[in-house]
């Protein structure tokens, strides 16, 4: 294998200040296998055009700043090898910002809806300790280590620039900051879990609103599951008895009772449960086209697991969790 | 070839609201010599909202799904991106942590039952792709696909997260994902080019949030359509359900027309075998 690749490089650039449109160079560079992103983006600002900017500072995969996307692939410029990111996409690589309407300057990006969502969480520990303790506040190495998963996050925000939710629902807090409150709910010297179980609740804005797509694992440089978190956030609000009655958590209850009686799901009861009698009407036309076409099991004729009774057992000495 | 035997987990949309990719999987399996066992014992797979309510009991009911594929001596198949998603981390779970795997079995075994661990479990397409070979399917054609353009969707669950997925399918990669556009072209269609072919659909949020739904589901199908797509293809019941059904009040949201038919997987195999569209349960689609 040659040890350099011809790479062509289309770069984002746009000037908030000065420019309506973006649009995109193209720049042809020589790489070398052992060189990552941020090789090339220093390359391009210092070989070739002085006022392309980015943002960058360690160098080691720890200050979060140079994320970046290869097309659209989150990056962490100065982890990433362009070798690898070739095997991937081929020798014509796009650079552009994590999120190109949220651009200042070339791959600098505004986030501050990021760090304002991170805020919400009240992404620190709060606790009732003395202002002058006589000993040390200590947790044990497991009760720490715990934490590691969430503890590695270097805030890039690859996983928040990467989630479609965020993109189309401009409340929604998002992978990172909802892995931050994860991180202090499982802290055991915290003292507000219920208070950010009541934030991480809204609907619109909060956990219900995550579409399950795994784009921020993904994405994570530190290979942290930020939707992993989330799970474990629903699930504390339902250990920790803080859930409201809504579509959304009755939705997820539902399938419980169904599993129950039917072993599999019932589409249609699941509906009627979550929504109610009412919020269900809402539904009726499309449930008359489905109807029409086959598409709906009529309440007798809804099909049922063999061997049913050992799910039911099951269902009754398995489930823990309280609604 | 040695005959290919799957346990076939149905998941509960395709015997419900979607009857249509029960009927053509079976068609099309029966139609290439594989046979698929139907695991009618099976429970819902919790959809992965059971898992954000009760954990353990997701974890049991998914392993008593596998303890019968294990049963039989058979590699499950899924026909379902979140029953995928949800039975491979079970099995990820269980057969990376004893203790865990105890826990469930100390449950399981209530029943007379015992997950060992021994059934592998792929989506059906990646054994189309995998184990039966598209170069073998492509020699059955009748009626090639000829001019069809056809946009991939690949729904998330089959793809993500990939250190899981990889493992059984064929290393597919989530940001150039191929399996379905190759498959097309063996079929004799147009592999469509479009940046949406491995997004996300919204069906996960349909209920609570129809707005970021429709509007996941739109962005998708228009790329779809302003790339000449004649037909989007999809291995996942609940993105066909998603864009199938959903399509008025997708148009609403994105304030456009959005017109586009959806195949299910096996369906699009069927149409090139030169099955007939009663056959594959076309006429069970909303959109014409």
């Amino acid at each position: 294998m040659s040890d350099t690749k011809l790479i062509t490089w289309k770069v984002f650039r746009f000037n908030k200040a000065t420019d309506y449109l973006p649009h995109y160079d193209t720049i042809e560079i020589e790489v070398s296998k052992d060189e990552v992103v941020l090789d090339v983006m220093n390359r391009i600002k210092w070989e070739h055009d002085g006022s392309f900017s980015y943002r960058r500072s360690c160098r080691h995969g720890i200050c979060g700043s140079c994320a970046v996307k290869v097309n659209g692939k989150a990056t962490l410029a100065c982890k990433d090898n362009v070798f690898a990111l070739v095997d991937i996409f081929g020798t014509t690589l796009t650079l552009e910002p994590q999120s190109t309407k949220r651009a200042y300057k070339d791959m600098v990006i505004d986030k501050s809806d990021f760090w304002s969502k991170y805020d919400v969480v009240k992404p620190y520990l709060i606790a009732d300790i003395e202002a002058h303790p006589e000993s040390e506040n200590i947790i044990s190495i497991e009760e720490a280590s715990r934490l590691d998963e969430a503890d590695y996050c270097i805030q890039c925000g690859n996983c928040y620039y990467a989630c479609p939710a965020v993109e189309v629902n401009e409340d929604y807090l998002g992978p990172a900051a909802l892995t931050k409150a994860w991180r202090f709910n499982s802290d055991v010297r915290d003292e507000a879990t219920i208070q950010r179980l009541n934030i991480v609740n809204n609907l619109g804005s909060g956990i219900w609103d995550c579409v399950k797509c795994f784009e921020c694992a993904e994405a994570c440089p530190k290979e942290l599951s930020p939707i992993s978190k989330i799970t474990s956030l629903h699930l504390q609000t339902f250990e920790k008895n803080r859930v409201d009655n809504n579509i959304a958590s009755r939705h997820a209850v539902g399938f419980k009772w169904s599993i129950q009686r039917h072993g599999l799901l019932d589409e249609g009861e699941l509906v009627r449960y979550s929504e109610g009698n009412i919020g269900v009407m809402r539904h009726i036309p499309e449930a008359i086209e489905m109807f029409k076409k086959g598409k709906i099991v009529m309440p007798w004729n809804m099909p049922k697991s063999k061997n049913l009774d050992e799910i039911k057992k099951l269902v009754k000495i398995s489930s823990t969790a309280k609604f | 070839m040695k005959k290919l035997r799957y346990a076939l987990y149905t998941g509960c949309t395709a015997k419900e609201s979607t009857p249509e990719l029960l009927k053509s999987t079976l068609a099309i399996a029966n139609k290439l010599g594989i046979e698929l066992v139907v695991l009618d014992e099976a429970s819902c797979c919790g959809a992965s909202h059971l898992q954000d309510f009760d954990d353990m009991l997701s974890l049991v009911l998914n392993a008593r799904n596998l303890c019968y594929a294990e049963k039989l001596g058979l590699t499950m198949v899924t026909i379902c991106n979140t029953c995928q998603l949800n039975t491979s981390l079970t099995k990820d779970r269980l057969d990376n942590d004893p203790e865990l795997k105890a826990k469930v079995n100390e449950k399981l075994a209530e029943v007379g039952l015992e997950y060992k661990g021994t059934s592998e479990v792929k989506h059906f397409l990646y054994a189309l792709q995998d184990d039966y070979g598209y170069e073998n399917i492509a020699k059955q054609v009748t009626k090639p696909l000829t001019n069809l353009n056809v946009a991939a969707f690949y729904g998330c669950h089959n793809i993500r997260p990939s250190h899981l997925q990889n493992k059984t399918n064929g290393g597919e990669n989530p940001y150039v994902p191929r399996s379905i556009d190759d498959l097309a072209v063996a079929l004799g269609a147009n592999s469509v080019e479009y940046g949406s072919s491995n997004k996300c659909c919204g069906f996960h949020v349909e209920l609570q949030n129809p707005k970021t739904a429709n509007r996941l589901s739109g962005s998708a199908i228009l790329d779809a359509m302003d790339n000449n797509a004649d037909v989007m293809v999809t291995p996942c019941p609940l993105c066909h359900l998603r864009m199938d059904v959903q399509q008025k009040n997708i148009s609403k949201e994105m304030g456009r027309e959005v017109k586009m038919p959806i195949l299910h997987l096996p369906q699009m195999v069927g149409l090139a075998l030169g099955m007939d569209e009663k056959e594959l349960g076309l006429n069970h689609h909303i959109t014409k």
